[in-house]
Order: C-alpha cells, then structure tokens, then sequence
C-alpha cells in the first residue's frame, strides 16, 4: 500500500505539523500523534483528524503525526497534504477552515500599497502574527520561498490561512508560481478570498490575460455568495523580455491595479552586476514606473534585502518615491515601519499640498489659471500633484475629508508618535495610592 | 498533609517541611513580628591573630565549620550555568557520609542537573530554591522528600531574616578574596560583577566558607562582601567555567513579533507618562527586556528625557546607558554579560546592590518600591492578570521566581510576554500556578496589543488617545481561544510537592505532583 508524508518537523521547526499517512484496505485509522501540546488539544486534535480525514474519504490508513503545535488550518492542510500525495484518489471536497474576521474581506482597486510583506507560503507561524506589523498588504508566497517539493502543500496551507487568519486591514496577495504551473493554483485561492494576485516573470500581455480568465472562471462559480467580491492582478516584470513588454503588460487587464518589478532576477537575465547606486536597473525602474503611470495603475517598487540597514532602506525608499514609485515590497516584518514612513505623505508635505490647493482655488474664483504659493510658481500640473497627495493622506488618515471645509489644519496624526503633549494625563500615582 | 484555601481560593499546605506556614493572606495583610533571627555571637579571639582563615580545602573546611547530619547548607548562584562549586560541595559531603542536608541556594541552573543524584541517594534531603530542568521535573514527579520551597530573591532574605530558613553553613565562591575573607566579584577570571546574592548569607550563616580561585594578599578591594563574617577561606585552582558565569554577549529577541512587543512596552511607557525627566526603570535580561531597553534608550533620547536610575540585572545595553549618560545611576544585583562586568569595576554610578536593600519585605523599605517601572516576563496571565512563572500549562515546574514577584511592588508592573507560544496559550482562563496577585500586575503588553489591570484608570486615562493598541485583558484571552482553540487543563494528582511563597512568606500556591 501506498505510504505518503507531508509537513515539517526537526528540532528548529515550531508550530507545525508532520504526517505520515499509509492507507490500508481494511481496519479503520490507526491513528498515533505525538504532540506537545497534547495535554491541551489531545483531544480536539484526534477529533480533527478524524472528521478531516472522513471529510476526504480516507475510511482505512495508519496515520503518524509529530505536532509541534500546528494551528488547526495547519494541522487539516498538512493532512490533506498527505492524502493528496498518496495514492487516494480524492472525490470529495476539503475540509475548510472555519472563516476567520477577515476572510473575504474585499479591497479596493486604488487603495493603498505602501508596504507589502512577503511571507513564505510553507511557514505557517510567519502568518499569524503578520498583520500586528501593519503591512497595507501581505503576500502568501507560493513562488521562490517554498521548495519545489512542497508547492502542493504550501498551496493548502496558504488557502487554509486565507480562511482561517485575521489579516487584518491588510490586503491578501498571493503570488503564485510562473505560468503555466501558477493557473492551476488560482482555482483553490480564488473561493478562500485572495485579494490580489501576483503573477512572477510576467512576460506578456497574454499572460496576464490567462490569469484574468482563470479569476473570472473561478469567480463565477461562487460570486453568489461574494456578491461584492473582486480580484486584482499585480504583474511582476523580472526579465528583459518583460521589461521591453512592460506597457502592455500593464494595461493587458481590467484587473490590474499595480505594476512591480522583481531585481535580482532581472539582474540575472540583463548580465549585470548588482551595485549600491543601481544604475544598472535604472533603466528598468523608469520604465517599469512609466508603463504603470502611463496604464493608470500603481507603480509598486521591488524588496530591498537588507534586513539589517534601515538607512539604507530609507534611501532606496527614497529613491523610489522621487522615481515615482508608490510603494515597495518588505522581505522583514521590521522593514514594514520604515517603508510606510516613506511612503506616507510627511506632515510639511501635506500642508504644502494643501497651501497650494487653497491658493489656486482662490486663483481660479479670481479668474486666473497660475498663483504663487510663496517664490513658486504654481501652475496645473502642480495642483494636480498636490491633490494626489491629498488623496494619499486622506485616505491613509493623516488628513480629513473635509480638511477644506473648516481650515488648513491637520487632523491628529495618531500613532506616529513623538510627543507627549497632555502631561496633565499622567499617572501620578502608583498602584499603592488607590488601595 | 492539611490544606486550606488562602484569600486567592489557592490551596495551601498549613505545614512546609516540618515547620508551620502561613497561608497568603492579601497583599500587605501579613505583618510578622518578633525579632530578627541572628547568628551565634563570635569572638575575635577565636580566629587566627593574623587574620589568615586560609585552611587548605573545602573538605577540611566543612570540617572544621562542624558540617553534620540534616544542616542547611546554602550557596549563591552569581555563577549562573557555570557554577561547578554546589556539585563539588556535595559531591564532598556525600564522600563524607553525610545525609538529609537541606540545600539553599539563590538559584539553580541546567548545570546543577547532577545534584539530582544526591537527592536520590539521601545526601540532599530537598532543595529550598529555584526548581528547573531536570531538578524541576525531579519534583514534579515527586521523587523528592521533602517539599519544594519557591521563593523570590528577597523572599530569599526575607525568610533567612525571620527565621523561617536557619542557614548552618554558607559556602561563597568569590572571584576574588583575601586571607581574611574579604571578597570581590570584580577582578578574577571568574569575575561575576557582584555578589549581592551571598549577602544575607554572609550574614546571617552560623559558619561561612569563602571559596576563591584567585587569592590575593590582603585587602582584596573593592570589599564587596566583608571578612569580618567570613569564618574560613578556602583557594582552590577552580570555582566556575568563566564562560558560562556570565555570557560574553546577551542576545537580542530576533522575533518580530517579540521585537513588535518590546517596542510596544517601551511606547507604553513613553505614552503614559511614565517616561519623564528623573523617572527609573528596571529591565531584566530576557530577550524581549533587552530589546525593549533599547527602544526606550531611543525614544528618551528623542525626546530628551534622562532616568535618575535604574535597576539592573545589567546587560551592555543598561550599561551604555549608563555610559550615554541617559542614566547617572545603575543599581545592580546581577551581571548578566561581560560589558556589565566591566562596567562595575570602572563605573562610578554602577553599583552593586543585594535583595536585603533591594527586595527584602523585612527592611525599612526597600529600593524596589522606588521603581517607576518594572518589565518582566511570565510564563501565564489570567483574566484578573494573576501570573505565574515557575510553572508551564503543562504543570511542570520550569522556572525559578528570581526577583520577578519583588518587582510587583514598583509603582508601575509590566508583563511583556507573547499571548501564545506556538499554540500554547499564554493569556488563559486561570492560571496554572499562582505567582503574583492579579491587583500587582497593572499592564500586559502582547502582539495583541496591550491590557491595562482595570484598578489603574489613571494608567487608562494616561494612555487615552495615544494610538496605543488598548484593550481587554478578556479580548485579548477571547482572541487567543479563536486562535488556539480552547484547552484542557492538566491533569494532576492532589500530592503537593512543591509551594510557592509570597514575598512575606505566607504560601501563595502549591504545585502539584505529575504522573
């Protein structure tokens, strides 16, 4: 009889699961877990792998399980791992995770991608947590952090993640694996409530396109119950061919809402050599940032590697912005700070935004098309790009709606911290003094 | 064995090793009275005329302090997990025959594994100190005699100052000493930084043994501990491995989330109010403390704000606060790495400090009331923020208290901790062993955000409009259950071995045989 195993265990590995699964013709499951955290979930966990196990159809196997206290999303998408990977054909449908809070929440096509995290897709324990680092968007990665032995696994885990997490306001991406291999991935993501999906070496239009109607296939056999429900495409251009192809590539879907770019492998495919100043991708950023501008979608920078220098990720961020870029991927929950921060319209420049906004209103009652703001000269396109910001800022929260209808004050910039103005309001007393 | 419920509905044992105890009776309710406990009187004219107490080993020593039957022997654990002095002592005492000695120590570590032989074959008769590792398990599993006693550090003093704990014999190792018994953790290969814990010791012992692997002519200086209370001084080529007496780094929390929980913890205290010129602060050496020391050291010196003092346990981030001149003052009673170490013997406001100044319930106040801020950590929270330590979920004794419950009576107790490890449940119903009355803990910082105890609405208005992630400590529980799943609880036997203490002495809670 066929014997199958999926999951992970050894001494570094926490918060997982491994499974050995031998199916028998006869006898019911034998089942053995060793678990430590036995004492607390012995039984729930025995519960749970019967049900998921009957839910698959498996009625006879010897089933070996080492927890390393596995969630219970896991624990199910390791076993049907296993089963997958056996000789079992499976006829009925999976075991799903109960919704979590943020299951199938929907996004939105113009909302913000300041930050997105990337967390493998095999690394079950990196997810939970993910949101408290406030990433605008995470990305379940199928593609290059998962092994190629374990992309059947590390699907089911990311599906059973997308029902099951709370993610938060975070947006949910996943990147799936390079076509064609990646399509196939979409039928499970789509039904669990992925937000966005990011297509790696994109190289066409076509491309995109197929995963567009592999979306809409999928998405049409649930809608009803996702009424409102949408899926976005980020491409992600990491060739030369895709760099040439970049335009269309970004306008080849009503779904696309952003355009990213992957370096080291462009890097890799141009022959070049990666340098502090990057002037061997400048080529590159410019053009994946005018394809974007010119298709009317975001501009989404590549990761910066260094998990360490904070500096340095301040000044490619930096960098980034002034290209036009308006967000950039983290590989480092502690990066996530920085790169908002960046990203994020400063308080001088949204004043500023707002200045020039006033003025030239006051302008155009007066029947005039250029004001000065001070010794610049404003004009249009100026006022368009301070509007942009103010659109940022609105709707990040930095600024009201109706900033303009009371006066040029900011709102209260909660949570970016610094001073503690209402001293008044400090424990004066320690916990003897009430008693 | 007779049981009665204290005033947390915890059972307690009415007797401990043969001596009456004290159920917990509140925070602040018991109020021994009496006299102190003391020494036998000494005289002058029983020591040498030339100070010289060297006598040539531990064996000869032991010897001469009168070493029998059923004494209580104590040591001090400055050495952490390189301290070999223990297991050669009663490796010595089991050569010698003797049996049913009761060992005291300030703390034991992985290292003192070995000692479970000598429980074993009677020469221990039980350990009154910290219970982890495999002694801890050996408990659990109530393969000891007599009960184990959890108490914290000034617990520790508190129970040799009143009497509870009669010390016959104190054996010190010293990285440093003189003939005469004058000791210094300072200088030495095995320098320690100090030696606060071997202070009541030293005191109070009816016979002290000094034990040194770097004996220098008199006076050994600075005098951290003084000879006029040392009866014997022994040298030998080896008290420690000095690798493992203090690690020469101490290692940063790499978790994000924990880092997400130690900037959170220091935010807190910043937004509170708390952080403000001429406040202090205690960190202690676990991963996220250090981290959040580091993020605190940041945000005062953002905004300008400068601690009159802090509590150690020091590590090299106190210490470079200290040196950045963040800080004028660092009281320590523990050196946790090699930068601490350094600093303490060059450093004019690093001093040492023991847990009779520090901690101790028996004293005209004690410096730890003086904290502005405490962070600690725990291995539970309830929902009426009760904590434990010693203890897992799974009933298994694991850690020692250490200073931990001295530092609920700062002004301002924060429990920096994960709300779950893996899929064990941190933030739970009830919990497992009670360490800490709920009233003393005012905050609980997790990576889902942070509790304030309901009894500090000046904490809550505080914190009012900070941005600061507050919320229940029953929502924070509620999230961990839809994570984890709700669980069982261990099942255990209703044979007590081993009890918690209280900082007054009183029994807190009991721990429970495992199968």
């Amino acid at each position: 009889m066929s014997t199958a195993s999926a999951g992970r265990r050894g001494p570094d590995v926490r918060s997982d699961l491994w499974v050995e699964l031998e199916l028998r013709s006869s006898g019911g499951v034998e089942l053995a877990i060793k678990s430590k955290v036995d004492f607390m979930y012995g039984e729930a966990n025995r519960k749970l792998v019967l049900d998921t196990l009957k839910t698959l159809g498996v009625e006879h196997a010897r089933v070996a399980i080492e927890d390393t206290g596995a969630l219970p999303f896991v624990i199910t998408a390791r076993l049907e791992a296993a089963v997958h990977r056996s000789s079992f054909i499976v006829h009925r449908s999976s075991l799903l995770p109960p919704p979590g809070p943020s299951f199938a929440r929907p996004s939105a096509r113009d909302r913000s991608r300041r930050s997105r995290l990337y967390l493998p897709g095999n690394e079950p324990r990196f997810m939970l947590n993910a949101r408290i680092h406030k990433p605008d968007a995470v990305i379940l990665d199928l593609e290059d952090s998962v092994p190629h032995e374990d992309k059947d696994a590390a699907l089911l885990v990311v599906r059973n993640a997308l029902y099951a997490l709370d993610f938060g306001d975070c947006e949910r991406m996943v990147r799936i694996n390079p076509l064609p291999a990646g399509l196939d991935e979409i039928d499970a993501l789509v039904p669990a409530g992925v937000n966005v999906i990011l297509i790696p070496k994109c190289e066409s239009a076509e491309q995109a396109r197929a995963v567009d109607a592999r979306i809409s296939s999928a998405l049409s056999s649930f809608v009803n119950r996702h009424t409102s429900f949408d899926v976005f495409l980020m491409p992600i251009v990491e060739t030369c061919e895709g760099m040439f192809k970049a335009r269309e590539i970004a306008g080849a879907s009503p779904r696309i809402v952003a355009l990213t770019y992957g370096l080291e492998d462009y890097i890799l495919d141009l022959g070049g050599v990666k340098t502090p100043a990057g002037l061997e991708s400048l080529w590159a950023r410019s053009q994946v940032v005018n394809a974007a501008k010119a298709a009317g979608v975001q501009a989404i920078d590549t990761v910066f590697a260094d998990v360490e220098d904070m500096d340095a990720l301040r000044a490619s961020c930096r960098a980034a912005k002034e290209l036009g870029y308006e967000g950039k991927g983290c590989i480092h929950p502690r990066q996530v700070e920085v790169v908002n921060e960046e990203f994020t319209p400063s308080p001088a420049e949204i004043e500023k935004a707002q200045e020039i906004v006033l003025a030239f209103r006051e302008a155009q009652a007066q029947g005039r098309n250029v004001v000065s703001v001070g010794s610049r000269m404003i004009d249009p396109p100026v006022v368009q790009r301070a509007r942009r910001i103010i659109a940022i800022a609105v709707s990040l929260g930095r600024l009201s709606v109706d900033w303009n209808e009371s006066s040029v004050t900011l709102s209260a910039a909660e949570g970016l911290g610094g001073k503690n103005e209402d001293s008044s309001a400090s424990p004066q007393n320690d916990k003897r003094a009430g008693a | 064995m007779a049981l009665v419920k204290n005033t947390l509905g915890r059972l307690a044992p009415t007797e401990v090793n043969g001596k009456p105890a004290v159920p917990f009776q509140g925070v602040g309710k018991f109020r021994p009275t009496g006299r102190k406990a003391c020494p036998p009187i000494p005289t002058c004219l029983d020591y040498p005329e030339d100070g010289n107490k060297v006598v040539p080993d531990l064996r000869s020593a032991l010897k001469k302090a009168g070493v029998r039957n059923g004494m209580t022997i104590s040591t001090h654990h400055h050495f952490r997990d390189g301290d070999t002095l223990p297991l050669q002592l009663f490796n010595l005492c089991a050569e010698m025959g003797l049996k049913d000695l009761v060992w005291y120590p300030s703390a034991a570590f992985p290292c003192h594994a070995p000692i479970a032989k000598h429980l074993d074959s009677g020469v221990i008769h039980h350990i009154e100190g910290s219970l982890n590792g495999p002694l801890g398990d050996y408990c659990t599993h109530g393969k000891m005699r007599g009960l184990g006693v959890l108490r914290s550090h000034g617990g520790r003093a508190q129970a040799i100052q009143d009497g509870e704990v009669h010390i016959d014999i104190s054996v010190i190792a010293a990285p440093t000493a003189d003939q005469f018994g004058n000791a210094n953790a300072v200088h030495g290969q095995s320098a320690c930084g100090v030696l606060g814990y071997a202070d009541a010791d030293l005191t109070y012992a009816d016979r002290t043994i000094v034990v040194t692997d770097n004996l220098v002519p008199f006076p050994a200086i600075p005098i951290q501990l003084s000879g006029t209370h040392v009866d014997m001084v022994v040298g030998q080529d080896s008290i420690g491995d000095p690798k493992k007496i203090v690690s020469g780094t101490t290692q940063i929390t790499r978790s994000p989330d924990r880092l997400y929980i130690a900037e959170l913890t220091a935010r807190f205290i910043r937004d509170s109010g708390i952080m403000h010129d001429g406040f202090s602060f205690q960190a202690g050496a676990g991963g996220i403390s250090l981290a959040f020391a580091l993020y605190l050291a940041d945000m005062m010196k953002q905004a300008g704000v400068k601690a009159s003092w802090l509590h150690g346990g020091s590590t090299r981030y106190l210490v470079k606060m200290l040196e950045d001149g963040i800080a004028p003052v660092l009281i320590d009673g523990q050196a946790f790495d090699l930068d601490a170490v350094r600093s303490i013997g060059v450093n004019r406001g690093h001093i040492d400090t023991s847990p009779l100044v520090s901690y101790n319930f028996h004293a005209k106040g004690n410096y730890i009331n003086l904290l502005d801020a405490a962070v600690l950590g725990a291995t539970e929270v309830d929902a009426n923020f009760n904590a434990n330590v010693v203890t897992h979920s799974d009933g298994r004794l694991r850690h020692g208290i250490g200073g931990w419950q001295n530092c609920m009576q700062a002004r301002c107790t924060i429990l920096a901790i994960p709300a779950m490890r893996d899929r064990m449940p941190v933030v739970v119903d009830e919990v497992t062993t009670l360490c800490a009355p709920g009233e003393l803990v005012d905050v609980i910082v997790t990576e889902l955000g942070l509790a304030i105890n309901p009894l500090r609405q000046d904490l809550l208005d505080a914190v009012k409009g900070k941005g600061l992630p507050v919320r229940s400590i029953q929502d924070i529980k509620a999230e961990v259950e839809r994570t984890c799943g709700k669980p069982s609880r261990p099942k255990h036997g209703d044979k007590v071995v081993a009890v918690v203490k209280w900082i007054d002495g009183t029994v807190l809670d009991s721990v429970y045989q495992l199968g």
